[in-house]
């Protein structure tokens, strides 16, 4: 059964004429990848199917809900979200911002019990970021702030993931380990569905693709029907040569 | 450090006893000094009736003005802080304490009593209020950067508004209004009010404090981990409104407290909001009545504004903690 399903979505992006509407269905273990130029409307897309900014026009379901019908603590206990940008305003420790992915499953009066801490340690644990617990989010780098992102939403325990550049100011090591993650994942039962901008990367590691024109146009399926070297050179721009590196496809500027 | 349930409840119940012992120390302290057996058995319902009418009727009710305007003053800045995620911010940010003011000098000048200078000062707070949120409304909904530019200038307008007020006044006038600029709690007669709003207030923020947390957060990343942003935004500028419009009612507008109080507590322990916002209330309190108590006694018979000293004992304290924990 289809976790998201998405009919004749118009992703509302203010000043920008009706493109073409998306329909698709994200089923559980599938890891799609959304690809596009800079301002293409993913993170919007992104947004929209997490039911935070509304739709110009079509609906959003979760597990066949649609998603006004839902509220906000109801949809927080399914879908994670991993966000491009992050302000912190007041200090706080890694740990306490890892545990706050708990915050959908307590009720008001519930402080974390050991089993939240439990979830929270095992994903610092799985970001590598045990070290880091009790050191204030505001002192880390960009790419170790982007993994206790990627730490709150594991805590959050979700069935769907959605996840704006997720490798974004990782060094490769933990792209690799994030991606892997993610896969591991799916591979347990969760949807993915992760904006990305390095094309090797989701050809390595999403199974489905959805490209998104500048003009509006939109293509997805499987990622080996949307590899196509013409379809990505027109997506971007930009001349591509293919390698095969492994016996997989590699993508490098031309 | 984050702070466990073990560290918050002793640190909780320091406050409320350092909160007693200064309750405690406003009510013995003054132009006569009352010894503890004495306060015992005024308690106790014995004592002379000197003291007793002292106790009950002078001291206690402005000792509990002064605990509960600090209480609802550092609560309503915690709340500021969150809501416009903005660590400057204070009670007054928004235009509460001008528009109050405007209210309470408007009475003075017109030699109006104690009732008119309240009930315009509440008015005039409501006022300010609710100008701020119909102008930052806009086109579109309210955003917290929106709410806090109307406010500093709302807020700015009503300074000219205080000066020119102030500049008209007649000189026998004058000391009044500057005390009641300052804060002066020499006219809190009747505190019930502010308790009557400060207890409820401290009832529903309490199961507010982790879903608060998560607000600090940014409204994006706190209605994608199941926060409904805008009703909590809107309970909690209501509410911090209302806080502010009673303090500055029972006080005038004491500084300082609602800024620095909150920040003073980040720095001991950590900001979960669900420790800092009783403790707030608390410190607040705390400091308020220490500060009062010295206001009407270190240059006795004369009388300094609360607000010079709740600022001379906070500048200090604030910087040491700031720099201890750099």
């Amino acid at each position: 059964m289809a976790v998201l399903d998405i009919e004749n979505l118009i992703v509302d992006i203010p000043g920008r004429a009706d493109g073409e509407p998306l329909g698709l269905q994200v089923k559980s273990g599938q890891r799609w990848g959304v690809l596009g130029p800079n301002g293409a409307g993913k993170t919007s897309l992104l947004h929209t199917l997490a039911g935070l900014r509304p739709p110009r026009r079509g609906r959003v379901s979760l597990n066949g809900e649609p998603l006004e019908n839902l509220s906000r603590r109801q949809i927080a206990r399914q879908v994670a979200v991993v966000f491009q940008e992050r302000q912190d305003s007041f200090p706080a420790t890694v740990m306490e911002t890892v545990l706050i992915g708990r915050h959908p499953f307590l009720s008001a009066w519930q402080r974390e019990s050991a089993e939240d801490i439990r979830f929270a340690q095992e994903a610092l644990s799985a970001l590598s970021l045990n070290l880091l617990k009790d050191r204030l989010v505001s002192t880390l780098s960009g790419g170790e702030r982007q993994r206790v992102s990627i730490a709150t939403a594991l805590t959050q325990q979700p069935t769907i993931w959605l996840a704006d550049e997720p490798t974004n100011h990782l060094d490769l090591h933990h792209q690799v380990a994030v991606m892997e993650l993610l896969n591991q994942q799916a591979d347990n039962g969760a949807a993915v569905f992760m904006c990305l901008h390095d094309l090797n990367l989701a050809a390595r590691w999403c199974d489905h693709l959805l490209l998104l024109y500048p003009d509006g146009e939109l293509c997805f399926g499987p990622a080996h029907t949307m590899l196509v070297p013409e379809a990505l050179e027109r997506l971007y721009d930009q001349k591509m040569v293919v390698a095969q590196v492994n016996g997989a496809p590699v993508f490098v500027p031309g | 450090m984050p702070v466990s349930k073990q560290r918050a409840i002793p640190a909780l119940l320091g406050l409320a006893s350092l909160g007693l012992l200064a309750l405690l120390l406003s009510v013995a302290v003054g132009s006569v000094s009352i010894s503890l057996q004495d306060l015992w058995a005024v308690a106790t319902g014995g004592g002379s009736e000197l003291y007793r009418e002292l106790i009950v009727s002078l001291r206690m009710p402005r000792a509990l003005a002064a605990f509960s305007t600090g209480g609802l003053l550092a609560l309503a800045g915690a709340l500021m802080q969150v809501l416009l995620r903005n660590p400057l911010a204070d009670p007054y940010v928004l235009g509460i304490s001008g528009g109050a003011a405007v209210g309470a000098l408007g009475a003075m000048l017109v030699a109006g009593g104690l009732a008119l200078v309240s009930g315009s000062a509440f008015a005039g707070a409501l006022l300010s209020t609710l100008l701020v949120f119909g102008l930052a409304q806009g086109g579109g909904g309210w955003t917290p950067t929106r709410l806090l530019l109307t406010g500093v200038v709302v807020a700015a307008g009503w300074g000219a508004v205080i000066t020119f007020m102030l500049t008209m006044s007649p000189a026998d006038r004058l000391p009044g209004m500057l005390y009641w600029l300052m804060g002066d709690l020499s006219y809190a007669r009747a505190p019930y009010g502010a308790w009557l709003v400060l207890i409820p207030a401290v009832l529903l923020t309490l199961p507010l404090g982790r879903s608060l947390n998560v607000l600090a957060r940014g409204p994006l990343q706190a209605a994608a981990l199941g926060i409904a942003v805008k009703p909590l935004e809107w309970l909690v500028y209501i509410l911090a409104s209302l806080l502010t419009a009673v303090a500055v009612t029972t006080a005038g507008s004491v500084g300082f407290v609602g800024l620095i109080v909150p920040h003073m507590l980040r720095l001991l322990l950590g900001n979960d909001q669900r420790i800092i916002l009783p403790a707030s209330v608390l410190a607040g309190g705390t400091l308020l009545t220490v500060a009062d108590t010295l206001a009407r006694t270190v240059m006795a018979p004369e009388q300094l504004p609360v607000g010079v000293i709740t600022a001379l004992l906070g500048v200090p304290t604030f910087l040491f903690l700031l720099h201890r924990n750099r």
